[in-house]
């Protein structure tokens, strides 16, 4: 089997869910004959016709509030936003009608709503940024991010077939820079389960999206030492995959997190709460955080590379917490 | 306005709009005493004098077609068979409302009835409403869809990106613009530059059609003639029903905004029901009996339902913790708020 890249898996993925069911449409802005900004979906429409890869105006309440419109009617609706910084010209349509609908009204909203984000491209404050923990502090919503090509694919179709709205967070730098093999059939990944992307005993690394190939360099480094680092990958970020938490503090009692989004209000904030409630006394030193500033993400390389974490500042926490 | 259209309604099709600008108004009243006596959970929006806008136009739809009300639609939703008790559970946030106590007044939805009441972020609706016409587009549906908003809501982006969207996806959807004179306290001349709510449709390139909102048939023309473009694929029509509200934005406004003797001069000038059982008398040979009949039909359900809804029960706590998710999910308590055994455990 042919290795793809993540954004073909991507690709592949939505190729197979609209094959398989014609309620799943495209939506979003360039993703028809264009075939997307990144050429996500790249020859949908020619597949698929306009009438179910369509081409929106600039518009991401109305992509977002569509999508739940047709959601609510029993369509599948996959929209697109160009980038994921414009998620927030929706954030009333996701956290005010989208995940409040089931719960006030019994009327579901079976729907995806992804694009590319993440920095590490030098793309600046616009095109850089990650949404996740903005979302997190809204019940209703699950929150999706994968790392590998093969989770990539194998979520977002369990994403198009969930009976809730999925926030899909594709990562732009991993897009043609990661492949996979994919496994065979109609490949379905769990939401809500974390894997283990390398296994350890001596301290957890526990994090999600693009910063998943930093620790993993990062273990590597540290096995040079005598080291041995689990790497999670959280996959899901809501639900959280507290099971996974616990029992990779359990075995090796020393944490970091690591997260390319800022700091203040971010997801690390809220696994070392669990954490502290969960599992405290299995802890041998204090939580730490690997993570962005809390700046706007800066264009220049010197200042992006600056801000975001690093695989060396990884292998420093992780130093850090074995002295302890 | 009530032009040859209207004249296909049948003397009972009229009959049965007085019915149900009457049993708006009813209800309405009898919510207006139920808050009197702080048996209401939250606050009372009225319709009052805006009852033909809300019927006349929700009566123009076929049983298939699907509406999403605003606040001053009640009468919308009544038409398309939320019961009175129900409405009135509404306003009580009862065990068995249907929100379950969840959400309150006209936030509510029955989709195998046609209806998606809104929510309090005005203009969503019509997104997504755009939505729910561009599945019957995609499907090949003849269904079409029907959303109101107020003067006020125009001026949201959501309304902007809504009616864009399904007027470039050409979906079989109607929007009527409620224009009544404030949104809150504040007057259209400070919500909108435009000379009339209706100039917006040329913006958009849709269809465009201006109503007395006050003259039932005037409304149900309209809107006839809007909900048979959209069917025939004609896609998106915009239309401005103007009217008045005579009540302050919710019963606790006392309306200290508006200029004195307004409210009275449209009471006394302009009423919807008392302008409509003068065509019915004058015009349609209807005689007073008759519409006594349907009041007193009216009165009577409407106690009725006030019956049933007062002997609702209570939500318990714990039920707001269900649901959120599909698969009928259960938030679990936090430790506080779980039974004493179940407190070994922190797990939140």
């Amino acid at each position: 089997m042919a290795e793809i890249t993540y954004l073909e898996a991507i690709r592949e993925a939505l190729f197979e869910e609209m094959e398989r069911d014609e309620n799943v449409i495209c939506l979003g802005e360039d993703v028809g004959v264009f075939g997307g900004a990144f050429k996500v979906t790249e020859g949908l429409q020619a597949r698929f016709g306009g009438n179910r890869v369509i081409d929106t105006p600039i518009s991401e309440i109305a992509i977002v509030g569509a999508a739940a419109g047709a959601a609510h009617m029993g369509m599948r609706p996959v929209a697109e936003m160009q980038f994921i910084d414009f998620i927030a010209c929706a954030y009333d349509m996701l956290t005010n009608y989208v995940a409040t609908s089931r719960y006030r009204t019994g009327l579901a909203c079976p729907m995806v709503v992804r694009g590319p984000s993440g920095g590490y491209g030098r793309s600046g404050p616009f095109h850089s940024q990650n949404a996740e923990a903005a979302f997190l502090h809204t019940p209703g919503l699950k929150i999706v991010c994968p790392s590998t090509a093969e989770d990539a694919k194998g979520l977002l179709k369990s994403a198009i077939r969930d009976d809730d709205c999925v926030l899909f967070f594709e990562h732009k730098y991993l897009y043609r820079r990661i492949k996979g093999v994919m496994p065979a059939g109609d490949h379905l990944t769990p939401i809500g389960k974390a894997r283990v992307a390398r296994a350890g005993t001596d301290l957890s690394i526990i994090t999600y999206g693009a910063t998943v190939w930093k620790a993993l360099d990062a273990a590597e480094e540290l096995a040079k030492s005598g080291v041995a680092a689990e790497v999670i990958d959280l996959r899901t970020l809501a639900p959280l995959d507290d099971d996974a938490i616990v029992a990779t503090v359990r075995k090796t009692n020393r944490v970091v997190i690591v997260h390319e989004d800022t700091r203040t209000g971010g997801i690390a904030g809220e696994i070392t709460a669990r954490i502290n409630e969960l599992c405290w006394e299995w802890l041998d030193a204090p939580v730490l955080r690997v993570t962005a500033h809390d700046v706007p993400l800066p264009s220049a390389p010197a200042l992006e590379d600056f801000v975001l974490p690093q695989t060396a500042d990884i292998v420093a926490a992780a130093q850090r917490l074995l002295t302890y | 306005m009530s032009g040859k259209r209207a004249s296909k309604l049948t003397r009972s099709d009229k009959l049965e709009l007085y019915y149900w600008m009457r049993i708006t108004r009813t209800l309405e009243e009898r919510l207006v005493n139920l808050h009197r006596q702080n048996k209401l959970v939250g606050g009372l929006f009225r319709s009052l004098g805006q009852e033909a806008d809300a019927v006349g136009s929700a009566f123009a739809l076929e049983e298939n077609d699907v509406l999403s009300s605003l606040t001053r639609n009640l009468g919308s939703l009544l038409i398309k068979g939320a019961t009175p008790a129900d409405v009135i559970r509404q306003h009580t946030a009862t065990a068995d409302s249907p929100t379950r106590g969840r959400d309150l007044g006209l936030h509510f939805a029955n989709l195998e009835r046609g209806f998606i009441g809104h929510i309090s972020p005005l203009g969503d609706m019509v997104a997504v409403m755009a939505g729910v016409t561009l599945s019957f587009k995609v499907r090949g549906e003849k269904r079409v869809g029907l959303v109101y908003l107020g003067d006020g809501a125009t001026s949201t982006g959501a309304f902007h990106e809504g009616i864009n969207f399904a007027a470039v996806q050409r979906c079989p959807l109607v929007v009527i613009v409620e224009s009544n004179g404030y949104a809150y306290s504040t007057p259209i001349a400070k919500q909108s530059a435009a000379k009339q709510f209706v100039d917006k449709a040329a913006g958009y390139g849709v269809a465009g059609d201006r109503a007395d909102g006050n003259d039932v048939l005037a409304v149900h023309d309209a809107t006839q003639r809007a909900v048979d473009r959209a069917r025939a694929g004609g896609g998106v029509t915009l239309i401005e029903l103007t009217t008045y509200r005579r009540r302050g934005h919710a019963e606790h406004d006392n309306q200290s905004y508006v200029p004195e003797g307004e409210v009275e001069r449209w009471a006394a000038e302009n009423d919807p029901i008392d302008r409509f059982v003068r065509v019915l008398l004058d015009r349609e040979k209807v005689e007073q009996p008759e519409l006594d009949a349907i009041d007193a039909r009216v009165a009577a359900e409407v106690d009725l339902a006030t019956d049933q809804a007062l002997s609702s029960p209570q939500p318990a706590g714990p039920d707001a913790l269900t649901d959120v998710y599909a698969g009928g999910s259960r938030v679990a308590p936090h430790w506080y708020r779980a039974p004493a055994a179940g407190r070994e455990s922190e797990r939140s």
